[in-house]
C-alpha cells in the first residue's frame, strides 16, 4: 500500500440538484380552477423529480439541447488527494461548489458521481455551536454538543474540565443556555469544538461569524491543529487567513477545480480571474447606478498625475482616484471615502475626502468629481482594488459601496530609486514606504560623526 | 488521542435497498444515548409539575372517558371497572400516538442538525420513541394504582408482557420511520398527522371493547396492530383470556410496518438533505 500517507482522495465526484421551475400562468378562471385539482399530481411529480435524476452525466445537462434545463450541477468531475498534515484552502467565488464540497466530504449528502476516500476520523466545524439547546445547561450542552460533533462519551467527560476551563464561563455551566449572551453561547460552543481530536478537520466559514478575538482564538487553533501534523480543509473567503493558514490552496470555479497549488499564486490567480476589473468603469444608465434617490456614482477612475487613466502605475509616483457622482436631492452633507484592498483581500487602508473646501457642508445637486491621491512610494508592488463609497451624515445612511470597483497595478521598474533600491528579489509587505534612514559610523579610533543629517 | 488510522470511509453514491447499517449505529451509541437524554431533559424543563406531567395528562383522559363513554354512554366492558378497562388501553395509547407524532416530525424539526452533520439519520425518528418511555414508565403507576384499588393480583398472563411492549414500541417506530421520512419531502404529513391519530383512537378498542366488533369483520379490524397491543395488555395485566384472534394479524401488520419503515428511511437517507 504506497497511499498510506493519503488521508483524502477525492475521485471525479460529481453532484447535481435540481432547481425550481417557472409555474404556468393561466388567463381564464377556469384554465387555473382545473390547474389547482389537478395541482396534487403535479406537486407529487414536482416533488419527486428533486430526486430522480435517471442517468445523466456530469458532461450533459445544461447544454442547449439538453432539456435537463432546470439541472444545476452544483460539482463536476471534482478530484484532488490530500496529504496527511496537510492544510489545504478551498477558495472561489459563491456558488463554485465549495461548500458543497465540504458537505459531500462530511457526508451530510451524497454525491451524484464519484467517490471519495478518507482515511481516519472526520469531523466538520461547520457552524460553531450546532445542536445547542436552549433548554439545558452549559454542562448538558457540553456533552450533547461534544456527542454531535462526534467525541465519544469517555472523551468528553476526560476533557470536561479543559473545555470549562478553555470557555472562561465556568461559573455559569450550570446555567441553561438560554440565559447566556450570545457571546457566551459562541465561547462554550468553541471550547467544545477546540478540543475535538480529529485526524481530518473541515472548516467552513467559521470565521465569519464572532467577534475579532474569537476569531483570532480560531485562527490560532487551526494553526496549532495543522502544526500537530493533521489534516485540515478550510473553505473560506477570507484570503487572509488562506494565504496565512495554508500552504496549498484549491480554486474551485463553476463546480470544477479551476487551479490548484501554492496559496499565494492561487490567491492572487482567484483576484484576478473572478475580478476581470478594469482601471475604469462608468454608469452610463442613471438608473441602475449603484446608489439611491440622494446620490448615484457615475464613474470610477484611476489616474496618473498627468490625468491619463490606465491601470499599470508606476510605484514612485502618486496615484488619482477619481469619483464622479450626481448628487439628486441638495442639503445633505456627505462622507466620500474609498477602500484600497490588495491581492489577497487586505485592506491597506481607507481614505475619506478631507478636502477643507467642501469639509461639513451640505451638497448643492450636481455632479460632483472627487479626487483622492494615494502618494507615490506608498503601496508596494501588486494588484489593488477601489471599493468607493459614500454615506449621508444626517441621516447616517450608506447610500452605496461598490466592492471591487476598479483595479489597478502597482510595478517598480527597478530603476533604483524606490524602496527597493538595487534589491530584485521578492518583498512582502503591505506598504512600500520610502524610508529616510540614517546612518552613524564611528571609524576606529575615532569620535562620532554624523552622515546623513537633515 | 488514540489514532484509528485504519479507519477507511469511503462516500460513494449509494443504491437502492440495503439493510441497516448495525456497525454504524453502535459507533454512534453515544450521540443516540445524549439525544434521547436531551429529549427527556428537555420536556418537562421549567415546568412545575415536571414528569407529574406525565401521569397528569393521561390521568385526566381516563377519567374524561370514564365518565362519558362508562357512565353517561354506558358501554359494555365484558365486566371490567371502566375506569380500569380504559386506564389499560389509554396508557400504551398515549404512548403510541404521542411518539409517533413526534417521531414523525423529527427529521423536519431536525432539519438543522441534518444539513450541518453527519451521523446515522436513522438516530432521529429513533430517539422520541425511546425517550416517550420514560413518560409511559412513569404512567404505569396509574394502572398499578387502580389493580390495587380493585385488588386484582397479577396473574402468569403478566409473563407475555414483554411480547406486547415490543409490539407496542415497534408501531410507532415503524409509522415513525415511514412518516418522518415522507415529511421531509411532502410537509402534507405534517398537516395530516394531528387528524390521523385522533381518528386513530376509535380503530382500536380503546374506549369500547373488541367483542362488540361483528365477528365477519374481526380480521380486517385485527389488522390494526395498536388492536392487537390493547387487547393483550388487557389480557395481562387483567387475567382475562388472551383473545389471540385479535393479535396475531396484528403483529403480521407491526412487523411488515417496522421492516418496511426501515428499508424506505435507508432509501430516503440518501436523498434527505437535498430535498428538505
Amino acid at each position: 500500500m504506497n497511499n498510506r500517507n493519503i488521508a483524502l482522495k477525492v475521485e471525479h465526484i460529481s453532484k447535481c440538484y435540481r432547481i425550481g421551475t417557472k409555474e404556468d400562468v393561466h388567463d381564464s378562471f377556469g384554465a387555473s380552477v382545473f390547474d389547482f385539482i389537478k395541482s396534487p399530481i403535479k406537486n407529487y411529480n414536482k416533488y419527486r423529480s428533486y430526486y430522480k435524476f435517471g442517468d445523466i452525466k456530469p458532461d450533459q445537462g445544461n447544454g442547449p439541447k439538453n432539456d435537463q434545463s432546470d439541472i444545476i450541477w452544483a460539482l463536476k468531475d471534482v478530484s484532488f488527494e490530500v496529504k496527511e498534515g496537510e492544510v489545504v484552502g478551498i477558495i472561489g467565488i459563491n456558488g463554485a461548489g465549495k461548500s458543497t464540497l465540504l458537505k459531500i466530504l462530511s457526508r451530510i449528502t451524497n454525491p451524484t458521481s464519484g467517490c471519495a476516500t478518507i482515511r481516519g476520523r472526520i469531523s466538520s466545524l461547520l457552524e460553531v455551536g450546532t445542536g445547542f439547546h436552549q433548554e439545558l445547561t452549559g454542562r448538558e450542552n457540553v456533552y450533547l454538543n461534544g456527542s454531535i460533533l462526534g467525541m465519544r462519551k469517555k472523551e468528553i467527560v476526560r476533557k470536561f474540565d479543559d473545555i470549562v476551563d478553555f470557555s472562561g464561563i465556568a461559573k455559569f455551566i450550570d446555567t441553561p443556555v438560554k440565559r447566556y449572551s450570545s457571546g457566551m453561547k459562541m465561547r462554550l460552543a468553541f471550547a467544545v469544538a477546540a478540543h475535538l481530536e480529529p485526524e481530518i478537520l473541515l472548516i467552513d466559514e467559521v470565521l465569519a461569524v464572532g467577534d475579532a478575538r474569537f476569531q483570532k482564538q480560531c485562527l490560532a487553533k487551526m494553526k496549532d491543529i495543522g502544526q500537530h501534523g493533521r489534516t485540515v480543509i478550510f473553505v473560506s473567503h477570507n484570503m487572509p487567513a488562506v494565504t496565512r493558514l495554508c500552504p496549498r490552496t484549491i480554486l474551485l470555479n463553476g463546480g470544477r477545480v479551476h487551479a490548484d497549488g501554492d496559496s499565494h499564486k492561487i490567491v492572487s490567480l482567484y483576484m484576478h480571474s473572478e475580478k476581470s476589473t478594469k482601471a475604469e468603469r462608468k454608469w452610463d444608465d442613471m438608473i441602475k447606478a449603484p446608489g439611491d434617490e440622494v446620490v448615484r456614482l457615475c464613474a470610477v477612475r484611476v489616474k496618473t498625475e498627468e490625468g491619463s487613466v490606465t491601470d499599470v502605475m508606476d510605484i514612485r509616483k502618486p496615484i488619482g482616484i477619481e469619483m464622479e457622482y450626481e448628487v439628486f436631492q441638495s442639503g445633505y452633507e456627505m462622507r466620500v471615502y474609498f477602500y484600497v484592498i490588495n491581492e489577497n483581500g487586505v485592506t491597506v487602508f481607507p481614505s475619506f475626502d478631507s478636502d477643507p473646501a467642501w469639509r461639513g457642508k451640505p451638497r448643492q445637486a450636481g455632479r460632483y468629481v472627487n479626487v483622492g491621491w494615494i502618494p507615490g512610494n506608498m503601496l508596494s508592488e501588486g494588484t489593488f482594488f477601489i471599493t468607493p463609497a459614500i454615506y449621508t451624515i444626517s441621516p447616517n445612511i450608506r447610500r452605496y459601496k461598490v466592492e471591487d470597483a476598479v483595479a489597478f497595478q502597482v510595478i517598480d521598474s527597478m530603476e533604483g530609486d524606490s524602496a527597493r533600491v538595487d534589491f530584485t528579489g521578492n518583498m512582502s509587505g503591505v506598504v512600500r514606504p520610502l524610508l529616510k534612514w540614517e546612518t552613524q559610523f564611528r571609524p576606529k579610533g575615532s569620535k562620532v560623526t554624523t552622515e546623513a543629517k537633515g | 488521542m488514540k489514532i484509528n488510522k485504519d479507519s477507511l470511509t469511503v462516500i460513494k453514491k449509494r443504491s437502492g435497498w440495503q439493510i441497516i447499517d448495525f456497525q454504524e449505529l453502535i459507533e454512534y451509541r453515544d450521540l443516540f444515548f445524549f439525544l434521547v437524554w436531551r429529549d427527556i431533559k428537555a420536556l418537562y424543563a421549567q415546568t412545575i409539575m415536571g414528569f407529574s406531567w406525565a401521569i397528569i395528562q393521561p390521568l385526566i383522559q381516563i377519567l374524561m372517558f370514564s365518565i362519558i363513554f362508562g357512565k353517561v354512554a354506558k358501554i359494555s366492558t365484558d365486566g371490567i371497572p371502566y375506569i380500569l378497562f380504559s386506564s389499560v388501553a389509554i396508557i400504551p395509547w398515549t404512548y403510541m400516538s404521542q411518539s409517533m407524532t413526534v417521531s414523525s416530525q423529527s427529521l423536519v424539526q431536525g432539519s438543522a442538525l441534518l444539513g450541518k452533520i453527519y451521523f446515522p439519520r436513522l438516530i432521529f425518528p429513533i430517539a422520541p420513541i425511546l425517550s416517550k418511555l420514560v413518560d409511559f414508565g412513569f404512567s404505569i403507576a396509574i394502572i398499578l394504582g387502580l389493580m390495587l384499588y380493585y385488588r386484582i393480583l397479577p396473574t402468569w398472563n403478566l409473563l407475555c408482557f414483554p411480547l406486547f411492549f415490543i409490539m407496542m414500541v415497534s408501531i410507532p417506530a415503524g409509522v415513525g420511520l415511514w412518516l418522518s421520512s415522507l415529511a421531509i419531502r411532502f410537509r402534507d404529513v405534517k398537516h395530516a398527522m394531528p387528524f390521523f391519530v385522533r381518528m386513530l383512537i376509535y380503530t382500536a378498542p380503546i374506549v369500547y371493547s373488541a367483542s362488540s366488533i361483528p365477528e365477519k369483520y374481526r380480521i380486517i379490524y385485527s389488522l390494526n396492530p395498536i388492536v392487537g397491543v390493547i387487547e393483550g395488555y388487557r389480557a395481562c395485566l387483567l387475567g382475562t383470556p388472551f383473545p389471540w384472534l385479535y393479535i396475531w394479524p396484528g403483529m403480521i401488520t407491526a412487523a411488515v410496518l417496522l421492516i418496511s419503515g426501515a428499508y424506505y428511511f435507508k432509501r430516503m437517507e440518501q436523498i434527505l438533505v437535498d430535498v428538505i
